[in-house]
């Protein structure tokens, strides 16, 4: 694992400039600032899913042990992806450099090197294709924006497009769509065609390949795991619930991030949708392999990605369930929006999808057969089907962080709400500028949630954290609840650094605590095992 | 370093006009032969470009979602800036081109003590877009004027309407105030914009010093220079007729406008101004975020090596049964 770096005190960090230097960017080569970097992937992870170049090297290293030919490499890689992405090739051209983009992006507003406006980490990437794609590039070279691809250059586009989450924020604003996630994304895929990944991207992809998780837990582990949520369960509630793997003929397949089967605070959430599925008796299973929704192969190339979602349909299909239910995870929902349907569909071998206790039929999933669960329970509660106790939830002051890829890349803004508005009774909105399609990164997204980038991640995270200071100094909010693993992942560690005091959450965590389950002794306890105040626990 | 290059190249467009039609007397250079180098340029540069940026596949249904999606019936959805049908993306292009929509969003941050980081609304950089395009479409009708015998009912009513405030000859166009206005601004921008300034390159000084020039050059030929208009609207007539003639006595001030033009329309399929074609081929925009309803085929989609279920159970069989979890081979 990665040592943990010591990010600089939130005062000296929040000392930001917009300004940028004098000096023209192209003149001014990358510097790796420790703290702001991750560290190379171990060659074995390549190995493990068959990607070329495994290598030991260091970001640091004067010499990256490229092979000869790495220039005709990604040459020839831009030219392949100018055809095969409409996006790549509109947005190397049209692009006016309006600047609208400019600050709207978490790393600049929070680090202010004028490298992270969208608009020039596109252009690091854009003046190469313009020296070796465009006619004006060719012949006028720099005063046509045009440069060479040299070592210092392709380091700089390694640094900087690890310095981007993929959030999508810059292309809700730009006029004509232009979306550095799509650029980052091929970006990384070139550098990709090198062997030049993270570690903390590519042992989960690794892990991922053998185990169906990125945290590499074996089916007995998985297990156990839950075994040890469903004790917890019956301590707090006094019910023995019970749940089943790899069971043949369910009728849905759950689906969730593995984030939220081990560690804190995903395991709450876990924990609550047992006790859910458990009070309306759904008909459900896990599947040990196809236990992870999230795909860190969606942040080293497309067909790594498409080769770790693989297991999604095929476990459906091998199980025979009708249907599959996904659970609450940020870029697993990028991917089963955008992209599961495409890579291994149609999965006619599945069922539209009806929720067997209301009869609703999500005919928004009818092709892929992936509902949401926030989908699904904001069903449940509009149909009255669940007895909820929202007192239960009084000693929390809510505020709902949207997630960029179920924002921007989905649109789930009122299923979540409409959960949390039902479950608790303080609920409070960060400012208009800061949620829903214009929500900001957690500072920690697309695999960038490491520990030797601290001072990157607390700094991407910071227009996040401000928006949260509002709210806790004008409302008190002292909890972020949200619907991604990744965020509660990245979130307690921001919170603990800008703002101490606020704990993160998931939606079905307060749901499980609100829910009143039937033949529950009376709760003093909380999901997280702590007193509930005013509840028989202690004050 | 940038901003002198691009105004040079302006000034030296004028000079070689000037040079050439007042020196070496080239008028059927410049008012014929160049004019329709320009336009063949442009016709075929822009259908070259869009045809190519055609060519290249759409393998992933990627819209960028900006409002409620579509999914349970008491839930209102977004139906524009979260499009789930054709009428939808249809709906969300036009607010985008005619409208600029996104643009529209834009906010500017600001970070004040504390830390606090503010969010203002900043809508002049929209206006500003607005009113150039708008003026700019405007003016390039109104030019229709000198391109048709009888001028059409439509374009006499847009010059009464964008003369509106003027009684008296010449007519003096709310558009030729609007635009250097809007030019003016977008330079500032990136003049005095640090930020704008840091990203600006040559290609973008270069349109708007050019553009300043077609319309500077107008103005100056409309209500000083007044040049003669029958002469022009002959050469005009000329060139959409294919029989170009070149009457005696038109000033230069002409040729330097005419030639201005060209540059630009011969410039545009090579520049970023190609974005007037791209917006409506960008993939956020115009697509649907319905893939959970319909299937998006990958047109280049190649088999690639997965692990089966049979490699998994076969490393972890033994540890399966014993945490008694089905499987399929015993």
């Amino acid at each position: 694992m990665a040592t943990k770096g010591k990010p600089p005190k939130p005062e000296e960090l929040s000392k930001i400039s917009y300004t940028p230097p004098q000096r023209n960017w192209m003149d001014i080569p990358v510097e790796f600032k420790p703290g702001m970097y991750c560290h190379a992937t171990r060659p074995k992870y390549l190995e493990a899913v068959g990607m070329p170049f495994p290598r030991d090297w260091s970001p640091a290293d004067a010499d990256w042990k490229l092979p000869d030919n790495w220039k005709e490499i990604i040459l020839q890689g831009i030219k392949e992806r100018l055809m095969k992405y409409r996006t790549f090739h509109v947005f190397m051209d049209i692009c006016v450099r309006c600047g609208a983009c400019a600050d709207k992006c978490h790393f600049f507003l929070g680090g202010g090197d004028p490298k992270n406006m969208p608009v020039l980490r596109a252009e690091l990437l854009r003046s190469v294709y313009r020296k070796y794609f465009t006619t004006s590039g060719k012949i006028f070279g720099k005063a046509a924006g045009a440069r060479e691809l040299t070592e210092d250059v392709l380091k700089e586009i390694w640094y900087y497009y690890f310095q981007c989450t993929e959030c999508r924020r810059c292309s809700l604003f730009c006029p004509y769509g232009i979306d550095q996630a799509e650029i980052t994304i091929i970006g990384r895929e070139l550098l990709n065609l090198l062997g030049l990944n993270l570690d903390w991207i590519m042992g989960p992809v690794a892990n991922s390949y053998r185990t169906g998780n990125h945290l590499g837990l074996e089916p007995h582990t998985i297990k156990a795991n839950i075994d040890f949520m469903l004790d917890d369960i019956e301590t707090i509630t006094g019910i023995r619930v019970e749940t089943t793997f790899n069971r043949k003929g369910a009728e849905i397949l759950f689906i969730g991030p593995s984030g939220d089967l081990f560690g804190v605070p995903g395991n709450y959430v876990t924990m609550g949708e047992l006790m859910l599925f458990h009070e309306i008796g759904l008909d459900y299973t896990w599947s040990t392999m196809a236990c992870e929704g999230g795909n860190f192969g969606f942040f080293t190339s497309m067909e790594v990605a498409k080769k770790l979602y693989y297991k999604i349909y095929s476990e459906a299909k091998r199980l025979g369930v009708k249907w599959i239910l996904g659970g609450e995870c940020g870029h697993q929902w990028r991917l089963m929006n955008q992209y599961a349907d495409t890579w291994w569909g149609p999965p006619d071998f599945l069922e539209e999808p009806v929720s067997p206790i209301t009869g609703t039929k999500f005919e928004n999933a009818k092709g892929s057969k992936i509902v949401h669960i926030t989908e699904f329970t904001a069903d449940l509660i509009k149909h009255g089907k669940l007895k909820l106790d929202k007192s239960r939830n009084d000693h929390l002051k809510v505020t709902f962080h949207d997630s960029c890829n179920t924002s921007r890349a989905m649109g789930i803004f009122e299923e979540p709400r409409y959960i949390i508005k039902n479950v608790c009774n303080h609920f409070y909105e960060m400012p208009e500028s800061t949620i829903r399609e214009k929500t900001f990164c957690c500072g920690s997204g697309s695999g960038l949630n490491a520990g030797e980038n601290i001072e990157l991640r607390m700094r991407g995270g910071f227009p996040r954290a401000n928006a949260v200071k509002y709210v806790r100094e004008k409302f008190g909010v002292n909890m972020l609840a949200n619907i991604c693993a990744i965020d509660r992942a990245a979130l307690p560690t921001l919170m603990d650094y800008w703002n101490p005091g606020v704990d993160v959450c998931g939606v079905h965590e307060l749901l499980g605590n609100a829910l009143v389950m039937t033949g529950e002794i009376e709760r003093t306890l909380d999901l997280r095992g702590e007193p509930l105040p005013g509840k028989g626990g202690a004050e | 370093m940038g901003i002198l290059f691009s105004f040079a190249v302006v000034i030296a467009i004028v000079l070689i006009v000037f040079a050439g039609v007042r020196g070496a007397g080239l008028n059927y250079l410049f008012a014929i032969i160049i004019p329709y180098l320009a336009l063949l340029t442009f016709i075929i540069g822009v259908t070259y470009r869009v045809f190519n940026w055609g060519r290249s596949a759409v393998p992933f249904r990627v819209p960028t979602t900006g409002g409620q999606q579509f999914t349970l019936p008491w839930i209102k959805s977004n139906k524009l800036d979260n499009p789930h049908t054709s009428y939808g993306v249809i709906g969300r292009m036009i607010l985008e081109v005619l409208l600029f929509r996104s643009l529209f969003r834009n906010t500017k941050a600001e970070l004040h003590d504390g830390p606090r980081l503010v969010y203002g609304s900043e809508k002049l950089l929209w206006l500003a877009a607005i009113a150039f395009h708008y003026s700019f479409l405007v003016i390039l009708l109104r030019h229709l004027r000198f391109f048709t015998v009888p001028v059409p009912t439509p374009i006499q009513f847009l010059e009464f309407v964008d003369s509106f405030f003027q009684v008296g000859a010449p007519l003096v166009y709310i558009t030729n105030f609007v635009i250097v206005i809007a030019l003016l601004f977008l330079l500032y921008r990136r003049l005095g914009m640090p930020q704008i300034k840091y990203i600006s390159l040559p290609s973008d000084y270069f349109p708007l010093f050019l553009i300043l020039a077609i319309v500077l050059s107008g103005i100056y030929m409309r209500y000083f220079d007044k040049v003669d208009i029958v002469g022009v609207k002959q050469i005009t007539m000329g060139l959409v007729s294919f029989r170009p003639t070149i009457p005696d006595g038109i000033g230069i001030i002409f040729y330097i406008h005419l030639t201005l033009v060209c540059t630009l329309f011969a410039y545009f399929p090579f520049s970023k101004l190609v974005h007037m074609a791209g917006v409506f081929l960008s993939p956020t925009r115009n697509l649907a975020n319905n893939n959970r309803m319909q299937r998006h085929v990958n047109p280049w989609d190649y088999p690639i090596k997965v692990r089966s279920y049979d490699d998994y159970e076969n490393e972890f069989r033994e540890k399966m049964k014993k945490a008694g979890i089905p499987v399929e081979k015993e």
